[in-house]
């Protein structure tokens, strides 16, 4: 491929477009006086104020709801589909039962979280007003946590409530959006990577870049998550997708994602249903989740194997937090020490087969299910954990520009 | 009632007489009151939820993204280029998303008016048979249609017998497939719209009175004249009605692009909004989107109806 000159900024090649900026520009600056006062007030009347759409830009002191723990005993919690074990004969969440059985609280559990942004999208006109969202503990990957923290969208958490927090996994105990991990608990975390179908594929797949076997043309999926996605193709790339990469790293990564989906090698970009594909064999190769696979394999029939590609593989947390308006403060508290507990959490672990953020579990692991003890997707090893990385923390003007520049990519 | 020599055109309200008696006025000021009463409940409906989103869509169209803000944060402002920008960027998607509606909805109003014109005219006399047929019509609206369209995925899968069948007798190529194309998304539009094209046409047919058709028939009309002539004009209503239930939510959907659809050439205007607005949170955009996608469907609708439309309804 010849290398092309990026400019990410995407000045527009029309010039009359330009001109139309720059006069609306200078238009703004005229209104900000008397006009824009008016429009704002008129704004605010209606119930559309700065405050509906975050207010300022910085956190506004948005005060934590009072806890009305000791008077109603419940917790809601919301959290991604497939993410807790699960009975199929009673159609129960078993340690949730035991949960409520031995803590006399109400647990509302909802799958109601499908996608961080869409999430995000729902619920962000609430939280900046400080309202109840309806939940009390919300489970979202770390990136969304970190743009919750930051926009003081989370009320802290009392470490003397959730005693079990010390078995936190050494390395998740400090990090960089949330230190000492006052405001949010990891709930699991999983690998980005490939998965084919071992029928269809029986050679298998190595890199990122096998993918594009034109054998493969038309049955290859990617997740819509760009993290995932473009974090492979900048590792395959021979980026290192924690240091200092910017818009012209990523530009790469994007453009070769648009010209695979425009010579028709990806078939679709989706989403969780990448699944189904596999299922249906649409899609015989994706970027996917290590945890789905396992699952997958366990509910299908032994059909698709999964791989960290040999450039790397990312790695992701989901985490645990209380939103600021959740009135169930100290009962949240309660169900996250009980998660924490080495036994629970190999329960779970055993069930959704993700990355089991809790010390002590691996023991506990033996007494559940000791095939599972040596699965470097659940327990990885050290070695294993060499060849994932977690891609760096990207500020709000470049989370706009690069989701921006992925949306370009996959045509929407 | 003595018919007069010369037909004079009735007035169509009574002229309001000169003098009124006291208890005449006062019953007129308490039609007045009851007529404005009967109006509020519609008028204020209207207002709350029709005129205040749109002014609320109207004006986060505008709003502008300070410099450094975190995302989702923005402030009203002036930003008219956010509409140069929507459509700069995405002209493509919007007129790919009129064109897919626009076919699909071609090709419902020659499926829907067949099926419609097979139920309410043509099986007139065998009610029972009738009757079944428009159950079966209505059947799609009992489960939902994102499970529908899922399931017309599963079933013309690349494994599955239908592609199977095709590429044996060479209709598909050997590597050829019928989900992900834009074939299928405006199949899937078709078929999910169908129903909203055949009700209306079945109501206006079902109306039809067939002694005209043979009256036209005594006059040496052939069949297909009387059709012509008789038929297609009376359903007029119908068709107008079918055709715009069918095209405008066909034009702003995005549930058949985004699972019957490819990244590539079936992209609609709908998923562009969605992901503007849930993936990259940029509520202006989407605003100026949805407002570009509503002002487009109003003008052709506009024109379709100063072309087409019937006195009946407008």
């Amino acid at each position: 491929m010849a290398p092309q000159p990026f400019n990410r900024r995407r000045p527009s090649n029309d010039p009359r477009l330009d001109r139309l900026v720059s006069a609306q520009l200078s238009r703004r600056r005229l209104l900000g006086g008397a006009g824009g006062l008016g429009l704002a007030g008129l704004l605010a009347a209606c119930g559309t104020s700065g405050a509906s759409t975050g207010g300022g830009s910085s956190a506004a002191a948005l005060t934590p709801a009072k806890d009305v723990s000791a008077e109603e005993p419940v917790v809601n919690w919301a959290n991604w589909t497939l993410y807790l074990d699960y009975d199929e004969q009673t159609k129960k969440y078993p340690s949730l039962e035991q949960f409520m059985a031995q803590s006399g609280l109400t647990v509302n559990y909802s799958e109601d979280v499908d996608g961080n942004d869409s999430y995000y999208g729902k619920v962000q006109a609430q939280l900046a007003r400080g309202q109840d969202i309806g939940q009390d503990i919300v489970t979202l990957t770390d990136h969304m946590v970190a743009r919750l923290i930051r926009q003081g969208y989370t009320q802290e958490l009392d470490h003397g409530n959730i005693p079990n927090a010390k078995n936190l996994l050494a390395t998740l105990q400090d990090v960089d959006f949330d230190p000492g991990r006052k405001h949010s608990l990891t709930w699991q975390s999983g690998f980005a990577g490939i998965a084919w179908n071992k029928e269809k594929v029986p050679g298998g797949l190595k890199s990122i870049s096998d993918l594009w076997n034109p054998e493969l043309k038309g049955r290859v999926e990617v997740l819509d998550e760009k993290r995932d996605t473009i974090g492979l193709i900048m590792l395959e790339q021979g980026v290192d997708i924690t240091g200092d990469w910017g818009a012209d790293e990523f530009g790469n990564a994007t453009d070769l994602l648009a010209e695979q989906i425009a010579n028709g090698q990806i078939r679709q970009v989706r989403g969780n249903s990448y699944k189904e594909d596999l299922v249906s064999e649409d899609a015989l190769a994706v970027i996917g989740w290590s945890g789905d696979i396992t699952q997958l394999n366990f509910e299908e029939g032994d059909k698709w194997e999964f791989a960290i590609p040999e450039a790397g593989g990312t790695l992701w947390s989901d985490s645990m937090l209380v939103p600021i308006g959740a009135p169930h403060k100290s009962n949240a508290e309660q169900l996250m020490d009980y998660y924490y507990d080495p036994q629970v959490a190999a329960t779970v672990a055993a069930y959704v087969n993700y990355i089991c953020p809790v010390e002590g579990a691996r023991e506990a692991m033996e007494g559940i299910d000791p095939t599972l003890v040596d699965n470097p997707l659940i327990f990885p090893t050290d070695e294993f954990l060499a060849n994932v990385s977690i891609i760096r923390t990207l500020d709000p003007e470049e989370e706009t520009e690069f989701s921006s520049m992925f949306a370009e990519a996959i045509g929407v | 009632m003595s018919a007069p020599a010369v037909r004079r055109p009735e007035p169509k309200r009574p002229e309001p007489a000169a003098e009124l008696s006291a208890t005449e006025r006062r019953a007129e000021k308490a039609r007045g009151r009851i007529g404005v009463g009967l109006i509020v409940p519609g008028f204020v409906y209207l207002l709350l939820f029709f005129a205040a989103p749109v002014f609320v869509l109207l004006a986060m169209s505008l709003y502008a993204k300070p410099p450094g803000a975190e995302t989702g944060v923005f402030v009203p402002a002036f930003e008219i280029s956010n509409y140069a920008v929507a459509l700069s960027q995405y002209w493509e998607p919007l007129v790919r998303s009129f064109l897919f509606a626009g076919i699909a909805t071609v090709l419902a109003l020659l499926i829907g008016y067949t099926m419609a014109y097979l139920v309410a005219v043509r099986l007139r006399q065998h009610k029972l048979l009738a009757s079944i047929l428009l159950v079966i019509l209505i059947a799609p609206f009992f489960s939902s249609f994102v499970l529908r369209t899922q399931a017309w995925k599963q079933i013309l899968a690349d494994e599955g017998f239908v592609v199977e069948a095709l590429r044996f007798v060479a209709i598909l190529p050997e590597d050829g497939r019928l989900t992900a194309t834009s074939i299928a998304v405006v199949a899937g539009l078709t078929y999910n719209f169908l129903p909203f094209m055949t009700l209306p046409i079945y109501a206006s047919l079902e109306r039809l009175d067939t002694r005209l058709l043979e009256a036209a028939g005594d006059l040496y009309a052939s069949p297909m004249t009387a059709f012509r002539r008789v038929t297609l004009p009376l359903s007029m209503p119908g068709v107008f009605a079918g055709t715009l239930l069918t095209f405008i939510p066909a034009s702003g959907d995005y549930i058949n692009a985004a699972i019957l659809g490819n990244n590539r050439d079936t992209s609609m205007i709908g998923q562009v909004i969605d992901s503007r607005f849930f993936q990259i949170v940029d509520y202006p955009m989407a605003a100026a989107l949805s407002t570009v996608l509503m002002v487009v469907i109003l003008i052709l609708v506009m024109l379709y109806i100063r072309k087409f439309g019937t006195k009946e309804l407008f």
